[in-house]
């Protein structure tokens, strides 16, 4: 049984079921390195998964349904910087208001749309990368490493491209400086001349488009479908992901490859163990309240994190 | 000499920013309304006349506010802590679970226990499950937004489970037709833990009201609510520690507060009023657990907090303003034959929200200036 479970599809999937979290809780990273809190970012994932399906089915094109998902992001992320950085209005308050929004718009255009709450994807990405061999044309070892590493939807790589450069970008650029400093100690970065308002309204959009993208590959690439409310939290797990892994994008990366590896556990597990659904649904939501609980003390956010910056005149 | 008049005009503005945020929203429909190419001033007219043009109507609109009063007081409660529950779907889970577990399994005891049981059972529900982001957020400093939340997802699969455990019985038409439970639900309460409909009292008072008309006694459990809520934060020594904490939790353990025991007092007493939605929907309406995903009482309890300024009178008047929304959007839906979905409120509440904190930083920002100037 215990090789039924644990074998190179289970890696596969795990990662899969990993991607949106881990592209929200970069999100999550650029906003919150900048002293913006986005609790939007649920909202976002699941916006940018009602239109990536929509506009998938309208344009029979996967890929300008991805472009869809992620310039709605945009959008929303430009509201809540607009909202938290030019109004100085409470982050929490706004984020809240953006998944609000996002639950009513999302099921609005869907029944103005389509007429029902649940849509179908009519057209998928391809697969890039090798095809897996069939049993006995090569070993196990060979497909294995096939099915983990190189048979995956071009998201996926994306993705691995995208956690490279945010690493590269924050802590090897004069732009990542300048956004940390904007995040940690916002007074000191002022008087070195840097537009503290144009760092976090690039950071909070960055934020967004990677939100939005998190939320096509939900849909278009792991459920291929849209349901009402099929965010599902993963916005908050981002969140604890993001924590967990101490605001870096590496450690966002692993922490949501262990949330993916939680959940498709649970997945798997349903129907093999005795132990009912219900509760094996609970289960990565209870290993993000475990994780936070375990991260405390260990990690410290931005130090401006939350913080509207108020310019001191005079 | 200072210029009084004119400080005091602002003063105003401040207060009636929750107006400006909602005329402002539903110019934002009306806007939404013109681009799907429906005439906005027929859909308010069908709305707002429908929702408040006579008693029945009236009638459904507190119907509706009724739960959203709780969960109003939910996240008002604690955010005078300086607390954010959004975990407010999920403790009323629990609460009204527990309501109706009560209802079904004590049958044989009357009203003037039961009645009292069921409520207490369903408020020591929500405060259970808002218990937990607050010790863990006194203990260890983990933030409650995201525990909360992971409440709610964990509060749904728990019910889910247990609503299986005690589904009720096929009835015997269910058994004819060779039919299942489309959504699954509970055996229905006795008898003696239901509330009784408000025109039964109305009728008592003499006042013509439709027999048929949903809203309850829970109503009136709402407003009392809101009147305890409103108590407990001015006029006891809790309130005034918890208010306190909220302001600024370092001066506050200065003074000799706990800001550990008040986090996890005021939690479960948001919890509690988030709980007591079961009066309304198990004792009150459906008189059984029915389980669906996320019904939105509790995130809507976000938006009636902030336009009700978090504050118990203002979220009676804002759960009020979403019922007439709420109950005039589902009427404008049939109306439309579903060309403006329903769906259309809840794009303003949030609209709303978001016009409020605005306004709000709008107008301190000009209160501000205007200080300096003077």
């Amino acid at each position: 049984m215990f090789s039924d479970i644990f074998n190179a599809q289970f890696v596969s999937s795990s990662i899969r079921v990993a991607i949106p979290l881990a592209l929200a809780g970069l999100g999550g990273v650029f906003s919150e390195r900048s002293g913006v809190i986005n609790i939007g970012l649920e909202g976002m994932i699941l916006t940018g998964a009602f239109t990536a399906i929509a506009v998938t089915n309208f344009f029979q094109n996967p890929w300008v349904g991805v472009l869809a998902a992620i310039l709605v992001g945009i959008i929303l992320g430009l509201i809540h910087a607009i909202t938290c950085i030019t109004f100085k209005a409470n982050q929490i308050v706004s984020g809240v208001a953006i998944n609000l929004f996002a639950s009513g718009i999302t099921i609005f255009f869907c029944w103005l749309l389509f007429g029902e709450t649940q849509i179908m994807v009519k057209s998928s990405l391809p697969i890039w990368g090798w095809s897996i061999p069939n049993i006995g044309e090569s070993s196990t070892l060979v497909r294995s490493i096939i099915t983990i590493f190189a048979h995956h939807s071009p998201l996926v790589y994306l993705t691995i491209i995208i956690f490279a450069l945010s690493h590269i970008i924050l802590f090897k650029t004069p732009f990542g400086l300048r956004l940390r400093s904007v995040g940690e100690y916002p007074q000191a970065a002022d008087t070195m001349g840097v537009n503290i308002v144009k760092m976090r309204y690039m950071a909070v959009i960055i934020s967004g488009a990677l939100a939005g993208l998190a939320g096509s590959f939900l849909s278009l690439e792991q459920a291929h479908f849209f349901v009402k409310e099929m965010s599902g939290g993963r916005g908050f797990i981002a969140l604890a992901a993001m924590i967990f892994g101490k605001w870096t994008p590496l450690g966002t990366a692993g922490a949501a490859l262990l949330f993916g590896f939680g959940e498709a556990l649970a997945i798997r597990l349903q129907g093999v163990t005795a132990v009912p659904v219900q509760f094996i649904n609970m289960v990565p939501y209870l290993l993000a309240i475990f994780v936070l609980v375990s991260a405390i003390g260990r990690a410290t956010p931005p130090a401006a994190d939350g913080i509207p910056y108020k310019k001191e005149i005079g | 000499m200072r210029s009084v008049k004119k400080f005091d005009y602002y003063i105003l503005l401040e207060k009636i920013t929750p107006l400006i945020a909602v005329i402002f929203a539903l110019l934002v429909g009306a806007i939404v309304i013109m681009l799907i190419g429906e005439n906005p001033v027929f859909v308010y007219k069908t709305l707002f006349s429908n929702a408040i043009g006579n008693r029945d109507g009236w009638g459904n609109v507190l119907f509706r506010a009724t739960p959203l009063i709780f969960t109003g007081l939910t996240v008002a409660f604690a955010f005078r802590c300086g607390l954010f529950n959004i975990g407010g779907e999920g403790q009323m889970y629990i609460g009204t679970f527990l309501a109706a577990w009560v209802g079904f399994t004590f049958t044989n005891l009357p009203a003037f226990i039961l009645i009292p049981l069921c409520i207490l059972t369903a408020a020591a529900g929500g405060a259970l499950w808002a218990a937990v982001p607050g010790i863990l957020k006194a203990k260890t400093g983990v933030h409650e937004v995201i525990v909360t939340i992971m409440m709610n997802w964990i509060a749904a699969s728990l019910t889910f489970f247990l609503v299986l455990k005690f589904k009720a019985p096929p009835t015997e038409a269910m058994i004819a037709a060779g039919v299942k439970q489309m959504i699954p639900h509970t055996s229905e309460i006795a008898e003696a833990a239901r509330l009784p409909r408000l025109y039964t009292i109305l009728k008592f008072l003499n006042i013509d009201f439709p027999s048929y008309n949903q809203v309850n006694i829970s109503f009136l459990i709402a407003i009392g609510a809101a009147i305890l809520a409103y108590y407990i934060l001015w006029k006891t020594n809790l309130g005034y520690e918890i208010r306190a904490v909220g302001y600024n939790p370092l001066a506050a353990e200065y003074g000799g507060i706990s800001v550990a025991k008040n986090i996890v007092l005021a939690m479960v007493i948001s919890g509690a009023f988030a709980g007591l939605v079961g009066t309304n929907e198990v004792m009150g309406f459906k008189y059984r657990w029915r389980q669906e995903l996320f019904t939105g009482l509790g995130f809507n309890g976000i938006a009636v907090a902030l336009l009700g300024k978090n504050h118990p009178l203002g979220v009676v008047l804002a759960a009020i303003l979403f019922g007439i929304l709420n109950y005039g959007g589902a009427i404008v839906n049939i109306f439309t034959e579903g060309r403006i979905p329903r769906e259309l409120i809840m794009v303003l509440q949030a609209v709303i929200v978001i016009f409020v904190v605005i306004s709000d930083e709008v107008v301190k920002r000009l209160i501000r200036q205007r200080r300096k100037l003077v």
